[in-house]
């Protein structure tokens, strides 16, 4: 939740305001610092936003208004607060993602899910899914290392009927093990409700804030001084 | 105390609903503290008998009663108490372990039954400690290998305190060492103990009486030593003991 509103204070500040945005760097390279994160695995992990970047670089170049000149090309002034808000947005929000999904598991993140009272049965379903992934992709794996053990290439439009097969195999699969699952639960008492992930009570609903908080203040006070 | 069978099955009848019948009649009882081991072919309705134990197929015919009580699919709260006196022991651990982590799948049927707190605690930490896996507690279930799994799968059971604890096929898919902890822990439990298998050599080391379900009955009851010598009937039901094993 923390890292939700964090950026959403964040997309929320104009991007003209250079101070506050330098002051949203610093305040995530503390955290990564605080977290412990290697700044390499942080790079390499970021660099999924490439796509969006070059996105960002064309946008000077299309547009209306007022022109400058840089570097002997013509650009559109407004393009280029554009560009530089997605870049600037974007890098923050993918880092605040990898800082959380880095520091994190997913259970705690679950756990998280929970206590901001998001519906018991989306819960279950991600937890099942969290536990089951593996399962079915150990069962994919087999059934890969089955096809190629007979001979089977997977090249071509016509290896696609096979491996349309292969999906409906899985799924079906996939729904007994639900039922055999449904079963194993209701052998055990199950009547509806899953047991909470954590039986902590206090939400630490104050260290939540603290970070959304710190960037509000850095947004709203170098908004009013500069 | 002792004059309440653990489990007594009468005249137990059922067919599929696309007609296929399974059981035709299966009576069975055995008292406290007893160790049985229901074999049978394949398809000879172990599973479906197994099923019946704790309500999840309802009776179509004849009865089932644990320790007394009458197991009865409609009456949701009686079926809630039986539940908490049968444990099943699926025969894919990944089944029966369906939680993030493998102390909270073993304490999800006592949370059930209404436990909480250090209470729950106690009991998960206990039936951990039974099977020797208190040091995985905090482990996800796809990180232990099979045998360690099919153990929790023993203990999410044991947390119950079941008066008869139900394994189907508790030995299939283990190395010679896991099945040979398996058995240890089965024989140190103070439990009545049903267990379904082929795996002949398992029956004998573990259970003193055997009874086979075949053609929809249970065909034989006897001392698991017994019936062992008798080759010709075990294969009239398709039962072989291994090659190499005499008795």
């Amino acid at each position: 939740m923390s890292a939700l509103l964090f950026v959403i204070v964040v997309v929320a500040t104009p991007i003209q305001n250079l101070v506050a945005y330098s002051l949203f760097f610093l305040i995530l390279l503390i955290l990564i610092r605080l977290a412990k994160l290697p700044y390499r695995t942080v790079f390499i992990r970021s660099l999924v936003e490439i796509p969006f970047v070059l996105f960002a670089l064309l946008m000077p170049f299309f547009g209306t208004g007022p022109k400058v000149q840089f570097l002997g090309l013509e650009l559109y002034e407004a393009g280029i607060w554009a560009g530089a808000g997605i870049v600037a947005k974007g890098t923050i929000g993918v880092i605040t993602a990898i800082i959380l999904s880095a520091s994190t598991s997913a259970r705690e993140i679950l756990i998280g899910l929970e206590k901001l009272r998001v519906p018991a049965p989306l819960v279950s379903i991600a937890t099942f899914m969290l536990r089951y992934l593996n399962v079915i992709n150990d069962e994919l794996g087999r059934m890969k290392i089955a096809r190629e053990s007979r001979g089977f290439e997977e090249r071509g439009l016509r290896s696609w009927r096979i491996l349309a097969q292969t999906v409906g195999a899985l799924f079906i699969r996939s729904y007994e093990r639900g039922e055999r699952v449904y079963l194993a639960m209701l052998s055990r008492g199950y009547i509806g409700a899953m047991p909470k992930l954590s039986d902590e009570k206090d939400s630490k609903l104050a260290v939540a804030l603290v970070l959304p908080g710190a960037a509000a203040l850095v947004s709203i006070t170098t908004g009013v001084m500069f | 105390m002792s004059s309440i069978p653990s489990l007594k099955i009468a005249n137990l009848a059922y067919a599929y609903p696309d007609g296929h019948q399974a059981l035709y009649g299966v009576n069975l009882e055995i008292t406290k503290g007893e160790k049985v081991a229901l074999l049978g072919p394949n398809g000879a309705g172990k599973t479906t008998l197994v099923l019946h134990l704790n309500g999840i197929i309802a009776t179509q015919q004849g009865s089932v009663s644990v320790a007394g009580s009458v197991v009865d699919s409609k009456n949701k709260e009686s079926l809630k108490h039986i539940r908490e006196r049968v444990g099943i022991v699926f025969q894919d651990p990944d089944d029966q372990l369906f939680m993030p982590t493998v102390a909270e799948d073993v304490a999800f049927g006592p949370f059930n039954s209404g436990l909480r707190g250090a209470e729950l605690e106690k009991v998960t930490n206990d039936a951990l400690s039974k099977v020797g896996m208190l040091e995985f507690r905090d482990r996800p279930p796809h990180h232990l290998s099979f045998g360690q799994r099919r153990r929790v799968a023993v203990a999410t059971v044991l947390a119950m305190s079941p008066e008869i604890l139900v394994l189907d096929e508790p030995s299939s898919n283990l190395d010679p060492a896991s099945r040979r902890e398996l058995a240890e822990i089965l024989r140190s439990l103070d439990v009545t103990i049903l267990m379904v298998t082929h795996d002949l050599p398992y029956a004998l080391e573990l259970c003193e009486r055997s009874v086979i379900l075949s053609g929809g009955v249970i065909a034989v009851d006897e001392k698991t030593p017994d019936l062992f010598k008798k080759t010709e009937l075990l294969a009239s039901h398709r039962l072989e003991l291994p090659f190499g094993f005499k008795l």
